[in-house]
């Protein structure tokens, strides 16, 4: 499906006209209108502190997202490799995937204490399951003919990883590191929610108890604009690898 | 490997008795976790004695319910809808790629101001964060249909309804169902941390409460309560799951 830029222009505007009429039936009380939002978040992005708070969300993604990422590769590549740990390991590890990982917020602060700790390590875990599955799937989905060609042509290991291993996983790992890179973000936000005293999270929860609509959904439109802004980036990088392999 | 179901037990075995061993030893402190044995008698006790227990885990399993039917029927009807209007779906392919990007918990305080802290807003929740998955398996599993079967339905002359019950429904199912369990896991998931970042009831408030209490019994009970009934309900599925693709593929 190709998209065009008017789509996106559509699509923008459609969801203005939808949140400005939410605001028309919910009133102020619930939602501020889309123009007072934007100017909202401009007033919040000059505040001070809003740059630290900012900064200690981003260290603490940015450690999570490089422990699941790099640990779920090399685990997942790991348990991949061999087909007797594939079988045994993969239903566990999609059993752990499904649980709500927020019922292991309490045990993540009992064992890291309050701090930035515990969110790297609540971000990691959210983000660790998807990498390792998508990596497991993508050698599980190598075509046979592809590895008999490497041993017809007796190629040696280096080449072999190079020539056909990598290009072959690469797709679904690049949609593996998307999506944990985005459970990555959602589980650091969430981990600021509660027992946080830093971090776009905590100032999240702050105007939630101060009941500032304002600030909530301004911070709201923040988060959603990063994350989505993000995802496409990655995404753009990831039909660009799956076209290639065709 | 002959035996991997064997092999898991005992890799689960393994790893519950070590934690026990650890537990019991003192290398973990009785503040940072309990024993296994201990949570699973802290799970029997509060299921046997605690006045909260029913009440809570009733609200909760209704609150998932409701979230479930409110993400699985929608899901599939904008799913139909979606597909019949190219320009649309073209329109909202971003949406639907980037949707599980946007840490959707972030909504919740919104949610809370427009429906107040009540079970409402708890299925809304679930409800939205189940419902994308189901809109996406829908459109994938219309996409797979043989196009022979469309031209069936219009040499039979069938109008829109009958196609979509008698022709798309059960062509689409093994799809679908891919995406019913997409919309149940998120419905647990989203309403339970509803429950947990603030609620007036549910097993996930009541994790939340028992946490901020230092009472590791109850909580971990709690834990491993909602473990099970996630495996449970998980394993369930996915043998379902597997006997429908087995049939549909058998022919």
């Amino acid at each position: 499906m190709k998209q065009r830029w008017s789509d996106y222009l559509i699509l923008v505007l459609a969801l203005t006209v939808l949140w400005q009429l939410a605001y028309q039936l919910a009133g102020p009380d619930a939602i501020t209108p889309p123009l007072q939002t934007v100017e909202r978040l401009g007033q919040l992005v000059r505040q001070e502190g809003f740059w630290e708070h900012a900064r200690a969300t981003g260290l603490a993604f940015a450690c999570a997202a490089v422990l699941a990422l790099v640990g779920g590769l090399v685990i997942g590549t790991a348990i991949g490799s061999s087909s007797a740990a594939r079988e045994i390991l993969s239903p566990i590890l999609e059993t752990l995937y499904s649980i709500p990982k927020i019922v292991l917020y309490p045990v993540i602060l009992l064992i890291f204490g309050l701090g930035i700790s515990a969110k790297i390590a609540f971000g990691a875990i959210h983000g660790f399951f998807p990498v390792a599955l998508f990596a497991i799937g993508a050698i599980r989905n190598i075509r046979p003919v592809l590895l008999r060609t490497g041993r017809v042509l007796r190629l040696p290991r280096l080449s072999l990883a190079r020539h056909i291993l990598v290009p072959a996983t690469l797709p679904e790992i690049v949609t593996g590191l998307r999506i944990g890179f985005s459970t990555t973000l959602l589980g650091t936000l969430i981990g600021e929610l509660f027992a946080s005293s830093q971090g776009l999270g905590f100032m999240l929860v702050r105007a939630m108890d101060n009941h500032n609509v304002p600030d909530i959904m301004a911070l709201t439109l923040l988060l959603f604009l990063i994350a989505t802004g993000a995802n496409s980036v990655i995404l753009a990088i990831e039909h660009r690898v799956h076209a290639h392999g065709r | 490997m002959r035996h991997p179901a064997l092999w898991r037990l005992g890799i689960t075995a393994a790893v519950v008795l070590a934690l026990e061993g650890l537990c019991r030893s003192g290398v973990i402190s009785a503040f940072t976790m309990i024993a296994p044995s201990q949570m699973v008698v802290a799970l029997a006790g509060m299921i046997l004695h605690a006045d909260w227990f029913w009440a809570d885990a009733r609200y909760t399993f209704e609150n998932v319910g409701a979230a479930i039917v409110l993400s699985a029927v929608p899901g599939f009807v904008l799913g139909l809808v979606i597909h019949a209007l190219p320009r649309l779906r073209r329109v909202l392919n971003p949406v639907l790629l980037s949707y599980y990007s946007v840490p959707t918990f972030v909504f919740y305080p919104l949610l809370i101001v427009i429906f107040g802290i009540n079970q409402l807003s708890l299925i809304v929740m679930g409800a939205m964060f189940g419902v994308v998955a189901m809109i996406s398996s829908t459109l994938t599993a219309i996409d797979r249909i043989p196009t022979v079967y469309g031209k069936v339905a219009r040499v039979l002359r069938m109008d829109r309804s009958a196609t979509a019950l008698r022709i798309v429904l059960p062509a689409a199912t093994p799809h679908l169902f891919t995406g019913l369990k997409l919309a149940v896991a998120y419905s647990v998931i989203g309403v339970i941390a509803g429950e947990f970042i603030l609620a007036t009831a549910g097993l996930g408030r009541r994790l939340s409460l028992s946490f901020n209490e230092f009472d590791n019994a109850t909580m971990y009970g709690l834990i491993v309560l909602i473990f099970i009934v996630v495996a449970v309900i998980n394993s369930g599925l996915q043998r379902w799951e597997a006997r429908i693709y087995r049939r549909w593929y058998r022919s």
